[in-house]
C-alpha cells in the first residue's frame, strides 16, 4: 500500500502576523488551526488527528487540550524545522491506513517577541504548565494518587488491591536475572512500605532504572525471508485524553478509547488475548487500565486483580511477565518500550519458562504516557503469533 | 491554623495576566465562553467545547467540594520540600470546573473528597496570590 492518492491537503493558513507580543503559543496554535480549518470549510469538533512539534508544553498533550481536540491518531514527530513535513507525510499515512480522516497540523512559536521578554528559546509556558506547577505536584507519584483516590471513593478500591498488583509483578520479577528488584515480596509487605503520597506507598510506585531498548518492524516481505520467528502486528488503537475543560474524570485513562480501535482492528475480543503487557507506572495504573481495555467492569479492576488473576502462567490473565516497571525496568522514566518487548518475548515462546503462557497466541501490550492525573497518552497494541 | 506552604509566584502570559492580576485582590476569576456560555478551565482566549475566540471573565463564588486529593509526604520541590506533608487536591468549583489546588486550615488526615471548601488567597509578593482552599466551616 502506498500513500498515493489517499489523502489531500484541505486547509491550509499562515499566521498574519511577524510580531505577536500579546499572545502565547497556545493562543496562536489555535488561531492557526481555526484559520485552516475555515479555509477548509471544517470545524474543530471534525478534528480526529493532531500533529505538532514538541516545543509547546507537553507537545500534543498540551495543544490537545487547549484546543479541546477529540483525537484517536497522534504523531509529534520532532525533525526540528523539517518536522512539519513529516507531519504531512504520516498524516496522510494514518488516514491511507483508516486511522483518522481529519488530520490537523500546527506550528506556533515567537521567538521575537518572547525572546525580548528574557525568556531562552523564546518558548512560554503552556497554561497546564502555568496553573499545575504552583502547588507541589511533586513528581509523577502526585498525579496517580489523586487518580487512586477517586478510584477508592467511587468503587471502594483499597489498598490490599492495589499490592496484588505489586505482588504478581514480584513473582515474575524473581525469574528475571535483569530485574532490578528480584524478591517476591507480600501485600503485607507492600502495606508497610512508606507512604510517599497517599495514597500511594513506596511500593506501589515503579522503579527508577537507566537502560532503553528497541524494536525493529518489518514488511512481509522482509518478515518472510528472515529466519528469525517475528510476532504480527494485528491491530492499534491510541487517545490523548485530557482535563476537557475543567471536567477531568480521574476514574478512567485514555485506554477507553484506545483499547476499542485496537480490537476493533485486530478482530479479536478479550476473551482471545493470551498475555497483556500493562503500564504500570503506578498500581492504580494497572487497575484503571484493565478496566478500561475490558478485561473487567468499570470499577471492579481492585477485586479482579485479586487471587492471583494477573500472575503467570496460570492466571486468568498473567500480565508483566519481566516483572514489569514495579520490579523489573522502567528505563528513562517511560515504560512504554519494555512492554512491547516482554509481549514479544511472550509470543515467541522466549520468556523464563516459570512464566511462559503456554501457546501463547495473542499478546496486547498498553502505554500510558503523562500523567492519567492530568493528561495522557495512551496506546494499545494487539500482537499475534507469526502464524496468527 | 496558619499556612507553611510556599508561594512562587506563577509565570505571567499574555493570556493570563488578568486573571492574575484579579488574585492580588484576592478574587478568584473565570473564563466564560460568549458563544455556549461554558467556564473554562484552565483560563485561556479560546473555548475548546466550541472552537471559538469570543470569551469573557466573571468571578468565580469560590466556593466548591474536594474532588480528589492526596497527603504528599516526599516532595523534592524546594519550599514544598519543607511543608510536608501538604494535601494536593483537585477542587470542583460551584460553577463546575475541576482546578488543581492545595487544601489548607486543617489536618491533611481531616480532609475528604466531597467536603465542602472555600477559597483563600496567599499573596506572592509579586502582586499576585495563589488561590487556595480551606474547609468551608472554618474560621
Amino acid at each position: 500500500m502506498s500513500i498515493r492518492g489517499k489523502a489531500f491537503i484541505a486547509g491550509a493558513y499562515e499566521h498574519p502576523r511577524r510580531e505577536i507580543p500579546d499572545r502565547t503559543n497556545s493562543q496562536i496554535h489555535a488561531e492557526v488551526a481555526a484559520g485552516a480549518l475555515a479555509d477548509a470549510g471544517l470545524s474543530f469538533s471534525d478534528v480526529d488527528a493532531y500533529f505538532c512539534d514538541g516545543s509547546t508544553g507537553f507537545g500534543p498533550m498540551s495543544m490537545a487540550e487547549y484546543m479541546g481536540l477529540k483525537c484517536r491518531h497522534v504523531d509529534s514527530t520532532e525533525t526540528g524545522g523539517s518536522s512539519y513535513v513529516f507531519h504531512v507525510g504520516h498524516a496522510a499515512e494514518a488516514i491511507a491506513a483508516g486511522k483518522c480522516q481529519v488530520a490537523l497540523i500546527t506550528l506556533a512559536g515567537r521567538p521575537r517577541s518572547a525572546a525580548m521578554g528574557g525568556r531562552p528559546g523564546g518558548a512560554d509556558p503552556t497554561g497546564d504548565m502555568v496553573f499545575e506547577g504552583l502547588w507541589g505536584m511533586a513528581g509523577a507519584v502526585t498525579g496517580y494518587a489523586l487518580a487512586a483516590s477517586r478510584h477508592m471513593y467511587e468503587f471502594g478500591t483499597t489498598s490490599e488491591q492495589l499490592a496484588e498488583v505489586k505482588v504478581a509483578a514480584s513473582l515474575h520479577a524473581q525469574h528475571n536475572p535483569n530485574a532490578f528488584l528480584q524478591k517476591p515480596t507480600t501485600v503485607e509487605e507492600v502495606l508497610d512500605s512508606p507512604m510517599i503520597s497517599w495514597p500511594l506507598r513506596r511500593d506501589d510506585c515503579c522503579v527508577v532504572t537507566d537502560g532503553g531498548g528497541a524494536l525493529v518492524v518489518v514488511s512481509p516481505e522482509v518478515a518472510r525471508d528472515l529466519e528469525r520467528t517475528t510476532v504480527k502486528i494485528l491491530g492499534h488503537g491510541e487517545h490523548v485524553k485530557h482535563a476537557d475543560n475543567g471536567r477531568i474524570d480521574l476514574t478512567y485513562t485514555g485506554a477507553v478509547v484506545s483499547g476499542p480501535i485496537a480490537f476493533e482492528e485486530a478482530g479479536v475480543t478479550q476473551a482471545d488475548i493470551d498475555y497483556v503487557s500493562i503500564y504500570d507506572s503506578f498500581t492504580i495504573t494497572v487497575v484503571e487500565t484493565l478496566e478500561d481495555l475490558g478485561f473487567c467492569e468499570k470499577g471492579a479492576g481492585g477485586r479482579f486483580v485479586l487471587d492471583g488473576t494477573l500472575v503467570a502462567p496460570h492466571g486468568r490473565l498473567p500480565f508483566n511477565t519481566d516483572g514489569g516497571g514495579l520490579c523489573n525496568n522502567h528505563p528513562s522514566n517511560r515504560g512504554g518500550m519494555t512492554k512491547v518487548i516482554e509481549a514479544v518475548r511472550q509470543l515467541r515462546g522466549e520468556t523464563h519458562p516459570e512464566v511462559q503462557v503456554p501457546d501463547c497466541e495473542i499478546a496486547l501490550a498498553h502505554g500510558t504516557g503523562g500523567s492519567i492525573g492530568t493528561r495522557m497518552g495512551s496506546s494499545t497494541v494487539i500482537l499475534g503469533r507469526e502464524d496468527a | 491554623m496558619s499556612h507553611d506552604l510556599p508561594t512562587p509566584a506563577p509565570r505571567i502570559t499574555p493570556e493570563n495576566q488578568e486573571f492574575w492580576a484579579a488574585t492580588a485582590q484576592h478574587k478568584l476569576l473565570l473564563m466564560r465562553c460568549d458563544n455556549c456560555g461554558n467556564p473554562i478551565w484552565y483560563p485561556r482566549t479560546f473555548c475548546p467545547d466550541c472552537g471559538t475566540f469570543d470569551t469573557s471573565w466573571s468571578e468565580a463564588s469560590g466556593r466548591g467540594t474536594v474532588y480528589a486529593f492526596t497527603i504528599v509526604h516526599r516532595s523534592m520541590i524546594d519550599g514544598y520540600r519543607q511543608a510536608v506533608p501538604y494535601v494536593l487536591a483537585y477542587v470542583e468549583l460551584e460553577e463546575g470546573p475541576r482546578i488543581m489546588t492545595n487544601i489548607v486550615g486543617c489536618e491533611p488526615d481531616a480532609v475528604r473528597v466531597g467536603m465542602p471548601v472555600r477559597v483563600v488567597f496567599h499573596d506572592t509578593g509579586e502582586d499576585n496570590a495563589l488561590y487556595r482552599f480551606e474547609p468551608a466551616g472554618s474560621q
